[in-house]
């Protein structure tokens, strides 16, 4: 990743993941600056949360997050593409088994 | 008061209390409505907009209890006989409209008081300053607010314990940002720690109103309706040493307290704020937009 410019003066930037509801998955809502974890929670809750998004929060600061290149995404997700045997849909389920 | 009475007399309204329940409503409803409106002034200037926009949040929590507070009273207020609702307000404005007879309703009676119909305590109006002085404002009254809505919970009145009960939950996190800004800025820097300092050593003095009870708040205490702010003091003073001793704050020496926002005695922000909040309908009266 390419080395980011910080401005001494403003706090980190942190990305944030909202679960809107219990069972589901953490989901990522964005992101803000804060001066720590514990300002970052607090900035989620506030910035993220106001109209009843979630019930549970992770902030994890944005430099710990490592990102694929654009530029190898040919080789990394084309191959995927003519193998439609990958798909869970060749399989005959039984009646007796519901909700899949 | 008669502290014979049955449980049953409070369903009923009390004749003699009547008076009490309504200003001491209106006491809870103008300090909402006055610290509501100060932390709104940040609104577009907070100092990152993640702050902005977590005072915003905490200026609509204070305005949301203000106006079931002054709805609330409004509806008390409707129900008094004429002589009463000639009584209990001076401010012309008002009672221009009790004269018409119609019914109050929550805006007027944030709009048409004048200042000492206010019955804010005076912490509360004193200005935002720096983020220093925001902070030592707001957690000053955070403390005391989770105190007394713990208490108002189980107030005998409904509906003030129903508001209390969806207070509590919104001043819990107050209390909480305000404590941690308290701790940021007094364990920071030497620069911010010394102005954290300054603006504790400088409000302090108006601390101790919160915990001067008036005639009103001791006869809602004895009919179990409202709380004697006394009873929260040594809880109060017990947050403060501890957000304090984990900011290397240090409690002021000053003993002095100033007083006389309850009785509508205040100091000249109030007007400032008034003026600002109350000209458009003064100048333009019953106006929506």
């Amino acid at each position: 990743m390419e080395e980011q410019k910080i401005n001494k003066n403003e706090w980190p930037l942190w990305e944030v993941f909202i679960r809107s509801k219990a069972g589901l998955d953490h989901k990522h809502a964005g992101s803000l600056h804060a001066a720590d974890a514990q300002m970052a929670m607090e900035n989620a809750r506030d910035v993220y949360t106001r109209r009843m998004e979630g019930v549970s929060i992770w902030v994890v600061e944005s430099k710990y997050i490592h990102a694929s290149d654009p530029a190898e995404a040919e080789s990394l997700y084309d191959p995927a593409n003519d193998k439609i045997y990958r798909h869970p849909t060749f399989y005959n389920l039984p009646d007796e088994v519901k909700y899949m | 008061m008669n502290p014979n009475s049955t449980p049953d007399s409070y369903r009923d309204p009390i004749p003699n209390s009547t008076m009490e329940l309504l200003t001491y409503t209106l006491q809870l409803a103008d300090n909402a409505l006055i610290i509501g409106h100060r932390i709104s002034e940040w609104c577009g200037h907070g100092p990152v907009l993640e702050q902005d926009i977590a005072l915003t949040n905490t200026s609509l929590d204070h305005l949301g209890r203000a106006r079931s507070l002054y709805q609330y009273a409004a509806e008390q207020f409707n129900k008094l006989p004429v002589e009463k609702k000639t009584e209990i307000f001076s401010s012309v404005a008002l009672q221009n409209l009790v004269s018409t007879a119609v019914q109050v309703q929550e805006d007027d009676l944030a709009y048409l008081r004048d200042g000492w119909d206010f019955k804010n305590v005076l912490l509360l109006e004193q200005p935002n300053i720096d983020w220093a002085y925001t902070i030592a404002r707001s957690f000053f009254y955070d403390a005391f607010n989770f105190l007394l809505f713990s208490g108002l919970l189980k107030s005998k009145d409904e509906t003030l314990s129903a508001i209390a009960e969806k207070s509590l939950k919104e001043v819990t996190y107050h209390l909480r940002w305000s404590s941690e800004w308290v701790i940021r800025l007094g364990d920071g820097t030497e620069e911010s720690h010394s102005r954290m300092q300054k603006a504790i050593d400088e409000l302090w003095m108006f601390t101790g109103e919160l915990f001067v009870a008036d005639d009103t708040e001791k006869v809602m205490a004895q009919q179990g309706i409202g709380i004697d702010p006394l009873s929260l003091q040594d809880a109060w003073m017990a947050i403060v040493k501890s957000v304090f001793g984990e900011a290397n704050i240090n409690i002021p020496a000053g003993a002095w307290m100033q007083q006389g926002g309850k009785e509508g005695r205040h100091t000249e922000q109030l007007g400032y704020i008034l003026a600002e909040l109350q000209f458009m309908q003064r100048a333009y009266p019953g106006m929506e937009w």
